[in-house]
């Protein structure tokens, strides 16, 4: 055992050099340098004003903006996470009881796994235009423009799913009204 | 399930196929001491480590000279990191000015990220500060990945080799795994992580004020760093507490399915690393197969179940269309979701993209079940391959044993020492998660940390000690495992589940060095036919069935059936 003792100690520090220090302090440099907007978190500005980040979800509850999906945390992005409920767990029954209207799509009464989740797919948006033209005393078919045009489609036709970032489409709605 | 949904799994699987070979042989050459097109920036600096750290890198080691090593070097490791964590609070790079952890969940965190399992018994956002995720565990990340493949080198020599007793060196095998193979793919996928989104940044934090006026403070950190090699290690401890589901951690389904790419790539090539230093790729193409076949079916499984989604909610009025979404995020879709939860548990990686617990229940068995199968399919960097070959060693046994024949594995002769030793570690599972499972089932203080009730939470008590002793990392996550009890005991499980396990597979592979080899004759079994990976994958699944499925029975079985009952908990 005492022979390994050197190399065991002495390795562990020059790879806590290199690894834990000079690897991610370069690769902070770096990314800073080339790709300075998403090494900072995607931050989304009005003016002067940090309103989030594209990324990560962030509520809202007035009619006229479109909702995001519902959260474990709140939106809270200190307490990422899910529910963590089960399929059988009569606290989930309970909370998509108090939610669910006919036909409703899934992720527009189920939680993310990260409670930050930034989309809702396009179903759970066309569910919502009615309510959002009204408060907005909006045609629904602008409304509608409006999603169709935020809806992103899957990558190449392939990778991933079709799906609306909530922040982006309701900024969209919010610029023809700031101009 | 869609026609769209297998074709991004396909795709992600034929990327993963792309490298599987030039990877494998670039590892075999590098692990027996061949120069690589690395070698002209990367020698000077592996040879300054041996000359600091005083290593004669021609210095063969035997199995127990090898454990040994090991086992100092992992302590050594369990100490600093022991020690960061404490001392958090009067150390660097600590801007929310988070204060040290304490000693429970020092000593669990220490274990977890050592043993490769990157069990997390905290988030990360409200506990760890840049610091500690850098230095401290992320270097974990690399050490503990980099462990397990040297592991698996030595187990592999111990076939290549004739009438031997050296299985090579570790501090050379773990040298040359971080600096040739860990390090540079890190690098390269870090900066792809960035590109796609992924922070990268000594920020602590964005406060911004919401379109709705309310306040939203998103941490930030080093995050693309860790995130490569969380994936390419199969370590899986995210930066924050929804792990790889969380959008920095994996903003979009590229990024996700890049994610997935990482976690199998070195995996899947070990084991062409292994048949080419046996001398037969062809014997890594058949262990290859094996793990493709099993992953493949748990695959199809979650998919299945978690698209036919959850009835008590259609019951409801919702929509079945999207099929079971609680618990998981729109941009990666159910295909890749499903394709995540078999690979990063087929794996022992441990990352999540979904939330495990709020799978269905069939979606949950496959996870569970990967995990209890003795994570070699492909199982972990390293810690896979060395799995695979035991469940290899038992597999020409009972073949051996029906024709009446003394087994032979790539020329080796398996006799009783190497049998008992095989049945010796693959005891460690069943031992460890059932025991402390049944135990913890009727502990009121364990049955306190609980998220949900019923045969449900029997699983989350059962996937809590699978992943610790398996050093998968994953969790039903509903389950409060921050408590004395609960970081106590599986800290004890991801000890046991990793070092029980591998010291009689190295005192294996040291008897197994040491005889020489002989040559094929007629009635040698052929161990790289279709015949063979059908009896290998037969061995794995009969095993793995009759130690788990009575307690499967009683989780994710019975909640199946109580679910179409309508039942509630």
């Amino acid at each position: 055992m005492i022979p390994h003792l050197r190399p065991a100690f002495v390795l562990l520090a020059l790879f806590t050099l290199l690894l834990g220090l000079a690897y991610p302090l370069a690769l902070t440099g770096v990314a800073g340098l080339v790709f300075p907007h998403q090494a900072e978190g995607s931050p989304v500005h009005i003016g002067d004003h940090l309103i989030g980040s594209s990324l990560i979800g962030q509520a809202f509850s007035k009619p006229e903006h479109f909702h995001p999906r519902p959260s474990a945390s709140g939106y809270d992005a200190m307490a990422s996470g899910g529910s963590n409920l089960g399929p059988l767990s009569q606290k989930l029954i309970d909370r998509v009881k108090a939610d669910v209207t006919p036909g409703v799509a899934a992720d527009a009464v189920t939680t993310s796994a990260s409670g930050l989740d930034p989309d809702i797919s396009p179903q759970n948006a066309l569910g919502q235009v009615a309510r959002v033209a009204k408060a907005r005393s909006l045609p629904e078919e602008t409304v509608r423009d409006v999603v169709a045009a935020q809806t992103k489609p899957r990558l190449w036709g392939l990778i991933g799913e079709p799906r609306v970032n909530v922040l982006a489409l309701n900024l969209a709605l919010d610029k023809p009204m700031a101009n | 399930m869609s026609i769209n949904g297998w074709l991004q799994i396909a795709v992600t699987l034929a990327l993963v196929l792309a490298v599987v070979l030039p990877l494998g042989r670039f590892m075999a050459a590098l692990f027996t001491g061949q120069r690589t097109f690395l070698h002209p920036i990367l020698s000077p600096v592996e040879h300054g480590f041996y000359r600091a750290a005083g290593i004669d890198p021609a210095r063969e080691q035997g199995w127990a000279a090898y454990a040994m090593a090991m086992l100092v070097f992992s302590g050594a490791g369990f100490a600093s990191l022991y020690a960061i964590l404490r001392l958090q609070g009067v150390l660097p790079f600590n801007p929310a000015e988070l204060p040290g952890v304490a000693p429970d969940l020092a000593f669990n965190t220490a274990v977890s990220f050592l043993t490769n399992t990157n069990w997390q018994a905290y988030s990360g956002e409200i506990t760890m500060s840049p610091f500690a995720q850098m230095a401290g565990l992320a270097v974990h990340n690399f050490l503990s990945a980099a462990t397990g493949i040297a592991l698996a080198m030595a187990v592999t020599r111990a076939f290549a080799r004739s009438g031997e007793m050296g299985l090579g060196n570790f501090w050379v095998d773990l040298t040359r795994c971080t600096l040739y193979v860990l390090l540079p793919l890190s690098i390269v996928l870090a900066l792809a992580f960035v590109a796609l989104g992924v922070p990268q940044t000594l920020t602590g934090s964005l406060d911004a004020t919401t379109l709705e006026g309310a306040r939203q403070v998103i941490p930030l950190g080093p995050l693309a760093s860790q995130e490569a090699i969380k994936q390419l290690g199969t370590n899986g401890g995210g930066y924050f507490n929804a792990n790889s589901a969380h959008p920095f951690e994996n903003p979009s389904a590229l990024s996700n399915m890049l994610a997935i790419w990482a976690m199998l790539a070195i995996s899947a090539a070990l084991p062409i690393t292994f048949g080419r230093m046996v001398g037969s790729e062809r014997q890594g193409w058949a262990l290859l197969s094996a793990m493709a076949i099993v992953m493949l079916g748990g695959v199809a499984l979650v998919y299945w179940a978690e698209t036919s989604g959850n009835p008590l909610l259609t019951a409801l009025g919702v929509d079945p269309a999207l099929g079971n979404m609680e618990g998981k995020e729109v941009r990666f879709g159910q295909a890749m979701s499903a394709l995540f939860v078999a690979v990063t548990t087929g794996l022992s990686c441990g990352a999540v993209d979904v939330m495990h617990d709020s799978l269905t229940p069939l979606g949950g068995l496959v996870p569970l079940l990967l995990i209890q199968l003795g994570e070699v399919l492909p199982g972990g960097v390293g810690s896979g391959l060395y799995g695979m070959v035991v469940f290899c060693v038992l597999a020409v046994f009972v073949a051996g044993l029906m024709v009446g024949r003394t087994p032979e594995f790539l020329g080796k002769k398996i006799e009783a020492r190497e049998i008992r030793l095989a049945v010796l570690a693959v005891l460690i599972l069943p031992l460890v998660i059932l025991g402390f499972t049944s135990v913890a089932a009727m502990l009121p203080a364990a049955l306190a940390s609980l998220n949900n009730q019923g045969p449900h939470g029997l699983s989350e008590l059962l996937y809590a000690y699978s992943s610790a002793a398996g050093n998968n990392g994953s969790a039903f996550a509903g389950l409060n495992a921050n408590t004395p009890w609960f970081n106590t005991t599986l800290g004890i499980a991801m000890m046991l589940g990793r070092f029980a396990y591998v010291l009689p597979v190295l005192a294996m592979a040291g008897s197994l060095a040491a005889k020489t080899r002989v040559a094929e004759s007629s009635g040698t079994f052929p161990t790289t036919s279709l015949l063979f990976v059908g009896l290998l994958v037969g061995v794995i699944l009969i095993l793995g069935g009759l130690q788990f499925f009575p307690a499967l029975a009683l989780g994710p079985i019975v909640e199946h059936v109580l679910m179409h009952a309508s039942a509630t908990f």
